[in-house]
């Protein structure tokens, strides 16, 4: 059943939130040991959440559109009082005392948390290899990775465990395991939904977004999670519009764009073979696809692979040993960091916060960190240009679907470029979101990618319900 | 002075705005409190935590900008990236090349006008403790960390290198400080660390290009600003003066040992590795705003200055006192009403002084009665001193206060005939006088006194006697 048919079977009283999350746990129970995609299961809280649903329901009161939809929350999101690790080693013993904005916002609607979801080393990667506490299998294909760094939400809701799950997207880490693993995932606007309680990576960049087996259950998900928030500066104080009364709209009479440059960006012949079918798909449905340009994302990796290392070299300086996590003891205060960081740290996030704080380093820094600001603003430009000709962009969302564990750890730039295509909507701010469509030479999921400007999600989600109804029939999700 | 050598001097004070809260959450923002009593996640930079900025901070440091007479402009906080246990993200968020105020000046009580290059915001940091028998950081076994300052709002007003002396540089702070009190912007209080004063030092043969300068920290009260200054501009003429070159560096005042010590050089200098902050959005407050802003500015310490002195006919650095003490609104209003003003400012400056908060509620009217009744001779200047710190305490009226105190206007012949009768009583002390023991003028001033109950004028009966002898 979808998140909507749950929650709407609990909100009449024809199901219960009990008996949903029961099942649910119960699948994960059966389930992860193999898939790993849980950091960590809350049954217990997740139980007694559940029933007070139920007696809510029973006393007639509503609790919200997401009555009993067990939900998995990626483990950098802040839950007052349950351990909130990143996947990392350095925040040891850490349970925030606080919950973030949208843990608050999904209680609200009545969602439950069942846990907390596996992921790279605080979000850094592309295939959730990089956690301190073991990788994560695909559901499709235990062989293969989930993609990352959202790998555990996105394999947890392949696998059937939750219907809903919630990811954060820096370069691409919701979209980019949504392809591998055969779900929806979205990436709202910058802004459009509160970062308060997400542990930072890239704080220009990083934005929370929903996974979901279906366009709809994202969709809720979606408004259910967005608003304005007085707790994050750079929330967008009018909010980004509703999306879930637009997926019926179709897209006659909308112009879209396929970006030159990704046709060109070294994606497999099989995952441009399903964007070609979604191109013809869109056609079919009135859509005017044409082909746009969009010069400078060529360079949006590179920009990215220095603007996200430097902020997080600022923004992982905290994890000191001093008040918090890890504390690896040593006779002065330098070696106290010095090992604590050198224990806590794994070696991918070293490696970004070398990166990063070379880029910011004085004599550096206008030809590293100040020129990837100014490729920023070109991106954002050109963007811009293509979006007086288009309505919204398709492009592949990975250029590959999964691929083995192994395959890309002893080469970082091979397992970067997993994110050429989805890097740049982060760099401009913008939505984008990855649908299933159809699968791959290997049988494995293949994601189509919708993007659309600033506060453009409604387009871009009827994009998307579009290519969902005309995507091939192999791939339905779990 | 300094053998031809000019000191040329540029301070940066850091103040801490009087807010309610903190630059970046709701915390109170408490001098005293127990420690680790005002935190949050926000201020404590827990994961996940994102700053929200105080707009009554950014009033109150607008309002430190427009009476330094800077530009209010579009800025940016950036982050400042360094490693410090009492930093709870490790980098501290501070305006760098973009600051909300620049480019004003400051005029000190000599009418020297002093530029101010900036006056930009920052958050505070906490503040550790050494625990250990010496009290000293080395061999510390431990240390404590109180978070309550971290995340206090702070403006960082950096002044231009106009500075040529040490009292120039004591009269620089001691006007800020009282404009920062005026604004309402902060408290001004040196020994709670809520104004704390770096000095940049070097010196120069007059006309040359700047020498090399030092940064001297640590200096916590008006007496350290002045004898560092001093101890360091020395030192570096020495160092020259020996052959030798002075080197960039960060040096500490030790205040005990009452001289400079070498901290960092500019080559071991850490790299801040700035960048703007980008969990904040720019700060650009619009004109409306800042029209606000400055419309709602007090009159400022150096303008109220010259209006006092103008009306009592005296310099500027005359009436400071009373500014500082913001007095002068009740002795301009005593001078309108008709007040001698040089009694006026006497007595604002000592007995007003002294019960300061009840003083400035006295009413003009009833303090200029007080000064026209000394003026007068109704009253003698010990009685006048009488009768106004009863006023200034309780309130009252000056002529039922006197009566009350049997404060009779005595005439001139009563006091004259007293002085007669007592130099009749005592010739031989009479001869001493007149011999030019002027000491011996407190014996005749005790008796006339006690023969007047009191009532007499001690400087008019000095007068009388010196006449007596004939000067």
């Amino acid at each position: 059943m979808t998140a909507i048919e749950l929650a709407t079977g609990v909100r009449a009283g024809t199901n219960q939130a009990s008996v949903v999350v029961d099942d649910h746990l119960r699948r994960i129970a059966e389930g992860d040991g193999d898939i790993h995609a849980f950091n960590l299961v809350i049954a217990e809280r997740a139980r007694s959440r559940a029933e007070a649903i139920d007696a809510a329901v029973g006393r007639g009161e509503d609790p919200g559109p997401l009555s009993g939809v067990p939900i998995a929350l990626k483990d950098n999101l802040c839950t007052r009082g349950t351990p909130t690790t990143c996947s990392s080693r350095i925040l040891d013993g850490w349970c925030p005392p606080y919950d973030a904005t949208v843990v608050t916002r999904l209680e609200q609607a009545g969602a439950v948390v069942v846990g907390k979801t596996n992921l790279d080393e605080f979000a850094m990667g592309s295939s959730t290899e990089n956690s301190a506490f073991g990788p994560t299998r695909n559901p499709r294909d235990p062989s293969r990775v989930p993609g990352g760094s959202s790998g555990g939400s996105a394999a947890a809701v392949a696998a059937g465990f939750v219907p809903l799950a919630l990811g954060s997207d820096t370069g691409g880490s919701i979209r980019q395991p949504a392809a591998l693993c055969g779900v929806v995932g979205a990436k709202p606007t910058y802004g459009g939904v509160s970062r308060h309680g997400l542990v930072a990576f890239a704080s220009s960049l990083d934005q929370i977004g929903p996974f979901a087996a279906n366009v709809a259950d994202a969709a809720l998900l979606l408004d259910v999670i967005a608003g304005h928030d007085p707790l994050d500066s750079t929330s967008w104080p009018e909010g980004i519009p509703s999306v879930s009364d637009t997926l019926g709209d179709g897209v006659s009479g909308l112009t879209i764009g396929v970006v030159r440059e990704f046709l060109e960006g070294g994606a497999d012949s099989d995952v441009l073979a399903r964007l070609d079918g979604a191109v013809a798909a869109l056609r079919s449905q009135g859509a005017d696809v044409r082909e746009v340009s969009i010069p400078s994302v060529i360079y949006g990796l590179s920009a990215y692979y220095l603007i996200a290392p430097a902020e997080a070299s600022s923004n992982l300086a905290r994890y000191d040993g001093v008040r918090y996590g890890l504390r690896v003891d040593a006779p002065d205060i330098g070696s106290m960091y010095g090992a604590t960081r050198a224990e806590g740290f794994g070696a991918e996030v070293k490696r970004r916060i070398m990166l990063g704080t070379y880029a910011l380093s004085a004599g550096y820094y206008d030809a590293y960190y100040g020129q990837a600001q100014r490729v920023r603003t070109l991106i954002i430009r050109d963007f811009a240009r293509a979006y007086e000709e288009v309505d919204a962009l398709l492009a592949p969302t990975a250029p590959t679907t999964a691929f083995a564990f192994g395959a890309k750890t002893n080469n970082p730039l091979a397992m970067y470029l997993s994110d050429v295509f989805t890097i740049p909507s982060n760099l401009a701010g913008h939505p984008a979101m990855s649908v299933p469509f159809g699968v791959g030479d290997d049988g494995l999921p293949v994601g189509v990618q919708v993007l659309a400007p600033a506060l453009g999600e409604r387009v871009m989600f009827r994009v998307a319900a579009a290519l969902e109804a005309a995507a091939p029939a192999a791939q339905v999700a779990a | 002075m300094n053998d031809g050598w000019e000191l040329v001097i540029g301070l940066e004070v850091h103040s801490e705005l009087k807010t309610h809260t903190k630059l970046f959450c709701g915390c109170r923002n408490a001098f005293g409190d127990e420690p680790n009593t005002n935190v949050c996640p926000v201020c404590l930079g827990l994961p996940g935590s994102l700053p929200v900025l105080n707009r009554a901070a950014v009033e109150l440091a607008m309002r430190i900008g427009g009476a330094l007479h800077c530009d209010i402009r579009p800025s940016l906080f950036h982050r400042k990236n360094y490693f410090y246990p009492d930093m709870p993200k490790d980098y501290q968020i501070t305006q760098y090349d973009e600051p909300l105020n620049a480019d004003g000046w400051l005029e000190i009580a000599d009418g020297t006008r002093v530029g101010i290059e900036r006056a930009h915001m920052e958050e505070d940091t906490g503040k550790s403790t050494h625990v250990s028998t010496t009290g000293r950081i080395h061999g510390a076994d431990h240390s404590l960390v109180d978070y309550n300052r971290a995340g206090v709002p702070l403006v960082e007003i950096v002044s231009r290198p106009d500075l040529r002396t040490a009292e120039q540089a004591r009269a620089y702070v001691t006007e800020l400080r009282s404009i920062l009190v005026a604004t309402g912007a902060s408290d001004g209080k040196m020994e709670e660390g809520s104004l704390r004063v770096d000095a940049n030092v070097s010196v120069r043969r007059p006309g040359e290009d700047f020498g090399t300068r030092c940064e001297i920290k640590n200096l916590n009260s008006l007496r350290s600003l002045g004898r560092a200054i001093d101890y360091e501009a020395a030192r570096q003429i020495d160092v020259i003066q020996a052959g030798g070159r002075v080197v960039q560096q960060t040096r500490h005042w030790n205040e005990d040992e009452g001289r400079t010590i070498a901290g960092r050089t500019k080559e071991e200098a850490e790299d801040y590795r700035y960048f703007p902050e980008p969990d904040l959005v720019p700060l650009a407050p619009d004109k409306a705003w800042i029209d606000q802003v400055r419309d709602g500015l007090p009159v400022l310490p150096a303008q109220r200055r010259e209006r006092l002195a103008a009306a009592a006919g005296v310099a500027p650095g005359d009436v400071a006192l009373v500014v500082s003490l913001d007095l002068d609104a009740l002795v301009l209003g005593a001078i309108a009403a008709g007040a001698d003003p040089a009694i006026a400012l006497r007595r604002a400056e000592n007995e007003v002084a002294a019960n300061v908060d009840k003083g400035r509620r006295l009413a003009p009217t009833v303090f200029a009665k007080v000064c026209e009744m000394e003026a007068s001779g109704r009253l003698t200047a010990t009685q006048a001193k009488q009768v106004l710190g009863e006023l200034v305490a309780s309130g009252g009226d000056p002529e039922a206060i006197a009566d009350a105190k049997g404060f009779r206007p005595l005439d001139t012949d009563a006091v004259a005939s007293a002085v007669d009768q007592a130099i009749a009583d005592d010739p031989k002390a009479w001869a001493r006088y007149c011999g030019g023991e002027d000491k011996v003028a407190g014996l005749f001033v005790g008796k006339v006194m006690k023969a007047t109950g009191g009532q007499a004028d001690g400087k008019a009966v000095t007068a009388l006697l010196q006449a007596r002898r004939g000067g």
